[in-house]
């Protein structure tokens, strides 16, 4: 445990290191950037003189490390700056926006692991065989699918030709006029459920199937070919072999011994995949026209909106490096091989 | 330690023999090698090549699949055949101009940190851990933003989050290396650094970077299909598989063709390389050889 302590200390001061220059480099991407950020404040139809003067409002005229210093002032009070787009605080807009996206994640990644780790125990038990082969390539297609284009698929298949699942957004428009969601949490599928507003319950799942299960491929993919191959090496150690010797029945071994010790690298696969879906839910978003943080930054972005595209690249990016720094602790509590 | 070139052999027919076992590790190598034809006689082999490069013909727009465009036309008349094969071209010469910038950064810098080790690895160290600390795709995303979309920025973006990958494995590598009796006799004798990372150290490090290095292709190919997808990589009129299924969207309830073929192009060719990497990576992995 005191072992554990330092590992945890050390980890917390690169967290420290890590945060500060990743703030540097967001400030200096915003900076390198072709287009003059007075000018895009003010507008298009704007007189140099103008200009000029919002460059000095903007503090754009000082040197590169007091401006950085304003900007390190004006985050630490949690101030991203102001979308040039929608004119609104861009800390406001992405707490307004994040809600719809974590739905999304976590119903993904909650489908992901209750398919993924089945499917991996499954292929190692039938090693080489037909049903290893299809899984390995069911598993590979879940990560090498385009999940934009997966999302159109299924909008095609189950929208247009069984016309069973909404084409996209969070709720129907109909419903969301008779029977709003009191916002509480901003997840939908709560709110509706603790006032019991079963008509908007049951319009949320029906429109979170299709984007999460687009969100849901890749981190399957992922989980069950880690699973596979872990409670594959797991079966080859001794005290598993040992157990078998002994003639205990194969479904305590899979369940007692091997699925146990191979879950540890399966969190590890499953964080990562948690962390890799801030980045794919924006194409999922697109799609399925999800109001969420990728809608909203990809429109930003068509629209040359500095401060929300690095807004929300420094939240997102704070967001990763915390998710991953939770599995590494997690994974170095669980397994205590691991060299700290 | 014997490093015999009958042993080498030898090696590389176990690799071989075990690799070619697995019939969906000759499914992949199949489709890669057919895929790398495909691009490097686009011109010969597409049914319209001026339409693979741009050339529009409005009257023949939205066609569905015949047997005059097998795989139907787009919304400015282009077969969507033609379109895919050029497109091969221009993601595969991305992909590779990509992962060699990534190994000609990652690598020199990975073995500097892996055998001088100190403060110099600690400084390239803390460097990668800071681009490892962004998402990949969304550290793209922001860079393209910030340059202006173009295929050159789009490889420019992609390249920045991925070469500390190569650097750490790299690195791993050169560390367990250089205690090597091999690389320590080679000291003793007074053989230059310069050398001993020349002759020694980077032949060794070859095999797990070309492992990752072929794993990496599918990712960066779809990577920059996204990219596309979202307006930030290739720029029209060039053939891009992400921005023709982007394009496809308007029209993807009536003209289902129109998006679908582009993504299977994206699908298969992602799928090929992952299942050579995958393979390749279970092949060698010891753990899995008893």
């Amino acid at each position: 445990m005191k072992r554990f302590l330092r590992y945890a200390g050390k980890r917390f001061l690169l967290l420290a290191f890590i945060l500060i220059a990743v703030s540097v480099m967001v400030f200096l991407l915003a900076r390198v950037a072709p287009s003059d950020p007075a000018a895009s404040y003010i507008g298009p139809h704007a007189r140099p003189e103008q200009v000029a003067e919002v460059r000095i409002k903007l503090g754009l005229d000082e040197p590169l490390y007091v401006q950085y210093a304003y900007y390190m002032r004006d985050l630490l009070h949690g101030d991203l700056g102001t979308s040039i787009r929608t004119h609104r605080p861009v800390t406001g807009d992405i707490i307004h926006f994040l809600p719809a996206s974590l739905e999304l994640m976590f119903t993904a990644i909650i489908i992901a692991l209750i398919v993924g780790i089945p499917l991996g125990v499954l292929a190692a038990q039938k090693e080489n065989t037909l049903i290893d082969h299809l899984g390995r390539l069911f598993a590979v297609s879940g990560v090498s699918l385009p999940a934009f284009w997966l999302g159109l698929l299924f909008q095609i298949f189950f929208f247009r030709w069984l016309g069973v699942l909404p084409l996209g957004g969070r709720i129907g428009t109909y419903i969301s006029a008779v029977s709003p969601v009191q916002n509480i949490t901003g997840f939908y599928l709560i709110d509706s459920l603790v006032t019991g507003n079963w008509l908007a319950l049951e319009s949320s799942i029906m429109h979170l199937i299709l984007p999460s299960l687009t969100l849901a491929a890749y981190s399957t993919g992922l989980i069950m070919r880690m699973t596979r191959s872990t409670m594959l090496e797991v079966n080859r150690e001794d005290y598993v072999v040992a157990a078998r010797a002994v003639g205990l029945p194969e479904r305590i071994i899979t369940f007692k011994y091997t699925l146990r010790n191979a879950l540890g690298p399966t969190v590890t696969a499953a964080g990562l995949a948690f962390a890799f879906m801030l980045t794919g839910t924006f194409f999922i978003e697109i799609i399925f026209y999800w109001p969420g943080l990728g809608t909203y930054t990809t429109m930003s972005i068509l629209a040359v909106d500095h401060p929300v595209i690095m807004g929300v690249t420094l939240i997102v990016a704070i967001f990763y490096v915390l998710i991953n720094l939770v599995v590494d602790l997690l994974q170095a509590l669980i397994d205590p091989r691991i060299r700290l | 330690m014997r490093f015999l070139a009958e042993d080498r052999f030898k090696e590389q027919r176990r690799f071989l023999h075990f690799f070619l076992k697995n019939p969906l590790n000759v499914l992949g190598l199949v489709t890669v090698l057919g895929l790398i034809v495909v691009a490097f006689f686009a011109p010969q082999i597409a049914p319209y090549p001026e339409q693979g490069i741009g050339l529009s013909q409005v009257e023949n727009r939205l066609l569905s699949p015949g047997l005059q465009h097998l795989l139907g036309t787009d919304d400015l008349g282009r077969d969507i055949l033609s379109r895919i094969i050029f497109g091969a071209q221009v993601s595969l010469r991305a992909a590779l101009i990509v992962i060699s910038v990534v190994v000609a950064i990652g690598v020199p810098l990975g073995i500097i940190a892996g055998y001088f080790g100190g403060k110099v690895d600690e400084v390239i160290m803390r460097i990668c851990d800071l681009f490892l600390a962004f998402p990949p795709l969304l550290l793209a995303i922001a860079i393209v933003a910030a340059l202006g979309p173009s295929l050159i920025n789009a490889m420019i973006a992609l390249s920045v989050p991925w070469w500390p990958w190569y650097a750490r494995i790299t690195r791993g590598q050169a560390i367990s290396l250089k205690e090597r009796q091999f690389v320590e006799a080679a000291r003793a004798v007074g053989v230059s650094d310069f050398r001993i990372v020349f002759r020694h150290i980077l032949p060794n490090c070859i095999t797990p970077v070309i492992v990752l290095a072929t794993l990496d292709m599918g990712y960066i190919i779809l990577s920059l299909a996204s990219l596309g997808f979202l307006g930030l990589g290739t720029q029209p009129p060039t053939a891009d598989w992400g921005v023709m299924v982007s394009n496809g969207r308007t029209f993807i309830l009536d003209q289902w063709w129109f998006s679908t073929f582009p993504g299977i192009a994206i699908l298969i060719t992602v799928l090929g390389f992952n299942l050579v990497g995958d393979g390749v990576a279970e092949t060698l992995n010891p753990k899995r050889r008893k």
